[in-house]
C-alpha cells in the first residue's frame, strides 16, 4: 500500500533544498580544497576566498562583521563553545556562576550540568505556564561572579519566542555576557546583534532546509573565550577542524532563500491547526504562548490519551511528526520542556509537537486535522482515563 | 514503510482485542499510573465452579507496545484457570507478540502485572488468601525482579543492575549499580518506588545510584 508521506517534524530535520544541493556541489567537485591551504597552492587561495564570502553572509545576516562568526559542525557544538570557552575564559578572572533556564534544548542544558561538575554554580531559571523566563527572577538571580547567561531565543518543543532583548539588557547593566540559542528562530524572526545587546548566538543550517552538519556561533568581538577542542587554528582558532565548505555553501545559500513571505506562510499553518485542533477536538491544550511563539511550531496536548500510539498511528497515515511522551524519548523521561511549564506527566505524554517547513501546503494541515480527529477519538475509547 | 515493532504487535495495536470494562467484574485491577508514563486496567470474570477466566477485558493508556501486550494476555488468559492465568508472564506475551524492543518492555511488562493483580484482587474479595504478612527481603527482590533495564530489555535482578538491598523498619534502601547522571537513572528510580511503595508495610523508598 502506497501512502503519502507528509512531514511536520522541520524543527527535528529539513528537507534540503534542491538550490542549496547546486551550491554546494562546486565545493566536492571542483573547489575541494581547504582554506588552510592558501600558502601551498593555488586552490587554497579560492578556498580561502570562498570561505571569507561565506562567512561574511552568515555573519550580515546577523548585523555582524566577518570576524565575529565562526562556523561549526552544527548548534550542539556552537552551544558547547559559547558555555564552556566562556566559562574556561572567565573562572579565574571573574566568577563560577551561570545563568540558564529548566527548558532549554539539550546542548545548553547538559553544557550548564557538565560545568556544574567541574565546580561552577548554575542557577536554573523556571518558567512560566507559557514557557516565559520571569525578568526579576533573572535581576535577582545576577550576581557579581555571574559570568555568563544563556536563554534560549525561542524554545524546540512549544515554540514560545523570550523577550531576549530586555534579557540582554538585563544581563549588560549587570555586566554578565548574554548567550542565546537561535536555532529554532535563525531567518524566522529577525535578530540583529546591532540593535540587541548579545554576546554569543547559536545558529544552524538543519532547520531551514540546509545540510545537516553546519551551524555556527557568533561572538561579539572582545568577547573572552577560551579554545577547548585541540587542533589546528582554524576560525579565528576557536574552533579547529578542516573547515566545511561545502557545508557553509550550503548554509549561506539556505539563509539566502528564506523569506518573509514564507514565513508568514508557516504562520498561517501554524494559526490554522492549532485553532482547529483547539475547536474541533475536545479536551486539548496548547503548549506554548499562544503568540508570542515560532512561526512554524504547534504543539497540542490530547489529554487521556499517550503520544506514541498518537505518533505511530499518523505514521502509518503518513504524517511524521514527535511527541513529549516518555515511551517516546531515549531516557524514557517525559519531556522536561512540558513539566517545566508546570505541566504534569499526563499533559507531556499526550502532547505532539507540529512543526512546518517551505514544503508544506495547508490542505496537508487540513488533511491531518481529521485523521487526528479519528486516532484521538479510538485511543480515548481504550483509555482508562478521562471517563466519568 | 518501516515500524520499531512486529507485524503482531502492529496488529494488535491496531485492533486490540478485547477492549473494555466489565461492569459486575468479580476481579479488576488497574497497574501503573500517568506519571510512570503507561497504565492498564484489567477486568475479569471468574467462573466459580471451574475457577477459570470466564470472560476478560482490558483499557490502556500507552504506548503501542503496552495495547499490544494488554490485547494479548487477554486472549491468553481467556478460557484459563486462576492457576494458569497468574503462570502468564512477561516472556510469554513477548513471545506471543512475535518479540518486542528491549527498551519497551517497562511499558508492557504492566499488563501482564495487571492480570496478576485482577486475579489477585479477585482471590481477596472470595477470601483464597491469608490476612496481610509481614514485607520480607525476599518479597522485595520479587518486585524488583519486575522492574525493567531498559539497557537490556530483562530485569534489573537478573542484569546485576542492584547492588545492595537493605529493609529496616519499613525503610527500603536500594543501591543500583548505575552512574546518578545515567540516562535511564530517574526512569529506573520512579520505576522501583511504584513497585514497592504500594507494599502495606512500607514506609519509604531510598534509590541511590553509585558507580
Amino acid at each position: 500500500m502506497f501512502v503519502k508521506r507528509i512531514y511536520f517534524d522541520n524543527s527535528a530535520a529539513t528537507r534540503l533544498d534542491e538550490r542549496v544541493l547546486d551550491a554546494m556541489k562546486p565545493y566536492f567537485f571542483e573547489k575541494y580544497a581547504v582554506a588552510t591551504s592558501e600558502f601551498a597552492y593555488s586552490e587554497g587561495i579560492d578556498a580561502r576566498e570562498a570561505l571569507d564570502e561565506l562567512r561574511s553572509a552568515l555573519a550580515t545576516s546577523l548585523g555582524a562583521n566577518s570576524e565575529e562568526f565562526i562556523f561549526t559542525s552544527g548548534n550542539t557544538e556552537s552551544s558547547n563553545i559559547a558555555l564552556k570557552g566562556v566559562a574556561l575564559a572567565l573562572s579565574k578572572k571573574k566568577g563560577t556562576h551561570i545563568i540558564t533556564s529548566e527548558i532549554e534544548d539539550f546542548p545548553v542544558l547538559h553544557s550548564a550540568r557538565a560545568l556544574e561538575k567541574q565546580g561552577f554554580q548554575v542557577t536554573y531559571l523556571k518558567v512560566d505556564s507559557d514557557g516565559f523566563v520571569d525578568l526579576d527572577q533573572l535581576r535577582d538571580a545576577l550576581t557579581d561572579k555571574t559570568i555568563l547567561v544563556s536563554i534560549q531565543h525561542a524554545n524546540q518543543e512549544i515554540g514560545t519566542v523570550q523577550d531576549i532583548h530586555n534579557i540582554g539588557h538585563i544581563c549588560k547593566e549587570r555586566s554578565a555576557l548574554f548567550h542565546t540559542d537561535a536555532t529554532h528562530t535563525f531567518t524566522r524572526i529577525p535578530l540583529d546583534v546591532r540593535q540587541l545587546p548579545v554576546d554569543l548566538v547559536t545558529v544552524s543550517s538543519h532547520t531551514i532546509h540546509g545540510p545537516k552538519g553546519i551551524g555556527g556561533l557568533y561572538i561579539r568581538k572582545g568577547t573572552p573565550i577560551t579554545k577547548w577542542m585541540d587542533g589546528g587554528f582554524q576560525e579565528f582558532d576557536i574552533r579547529p577542524g578542516l573547515e566545511n565548505i561545502p557545508g557553509a555553501a550550503g548554509f549561506a545559500k539556505a539563509v539566502e532563500l528564506v523569506t518573509s513571505d514564507e514565513t508568514q506562510r508557516l504562520q498561517t499553518m501554524r494559526d490554522r491547526i492549532i485553532d482547529r485542533l483547539l475547536t474541533e477536538i475536545p479536551n486539548t491544550t496548547l503548549n506554548g504562548h499562544r503568540l508570542k511563539r515560532l512561526p512554524q511550531n504547534a504543539n497540542i496536548t490530547f489529554h487521556f490519551v499517550e503520544g506514541e500510539s498518537i505518533t505511530l498511528h499518523l505514521d502509518m497515515h503518513g504524517y511524521a511528526v514527535s511527541t513529549g511522551s516518555a515511551c517516546f524519548s531515549r531516557s524514557l523521561e517525559s519531556s522536561h520542556v512540558i513539566m517545566g511549564i508546570g505541566g504534569d506527566h499526563e499533559r507531556a505524554h499526550g502532547s505532539i509537537r507540529f512543526t512546518f517547513g517551505r514544503y508544506n501546503t495547508m490542505s496537508e494541515v487540513d488533511d491531518i486535522v481529521g485523521t487526528l480527529g479519528d486516532i484521538v477519538k479510538e485511543l480515548r475509547k481504550i483509555s482508562p482515563l478521562g471517563k466519568e | 514503510m518501516k515500524f520499531p515493532y512486529s507485524d503482531i504487535v502492529l496488529e494488535h495495536f491496531r485492533h486490540p482485542r478485547n477492549v473494555g470494562q466489565i461492569k459486575d467484574a468479580d476481579g479488576k485491577a488497574t497497574e501503573g499510573s500517568p506519571s510512570c508514563g503507561d497504565m492498564v486496567s484489567v477486568y475479569i470474570k471468574v467462573d466459580p465452579d471451574q475457577k477459570t477466566i470466564s470472560d476478560i477485558k482490558f483499557e490502556s493508556y500507552g504506548c503501542a507496545s503496552n495495547i499490544a501486550t494488554g490485547s494479548i494476555i487477554t486472549e491468553l488468559a481467556k478460557g484459563k484457570t486462576l492457576d494458569e492465568a497468574k503462570k502468564i508472564s512477561w516472556k510469554t506475551a513477548s513471545e506471543a507478540l512475535g518479540g518486542l524492543p528491549k527498551i519497551k518492555a517497562h511499558c508492557s511488562v504492566l499488563a501482564v502485572e495487571g492480570l496478576r493483580s485482577a486475579i489477585q484482587n479477585y482471590e481477596e474479595r472470595h477470601g483464597l488468601v491469608r490476612e496481610k504478612k509481614p514485607t520480607t527481603e525476599e518479597e522485595i527482590h520479587k518486585r524488583l525482579r519486575k522492574v525493567m533495564n531498559p539497557l537490556s530489555g530483562l530485569d534489573i535482578e537478573r542484569t546485576n543492575l542492584v547492588k545492595d538491598m537493605q529493609l529496616k523498619d519499613g525503610i527500603v534502601h536500594v543501591v543500583i549499580d548505575l552512574p546518578p547522571e545515567h540516562q535511564f537513572s530517574n526512569s529506573i528510580k520512579e520505576e522501583i518506588k511504584e513497585k514497592i511503595e504500594p507494599l502495606w508495610d512500607i514506609k519509604e523508598v531510598f534509590v541511590e545510584f553509585i558507580a
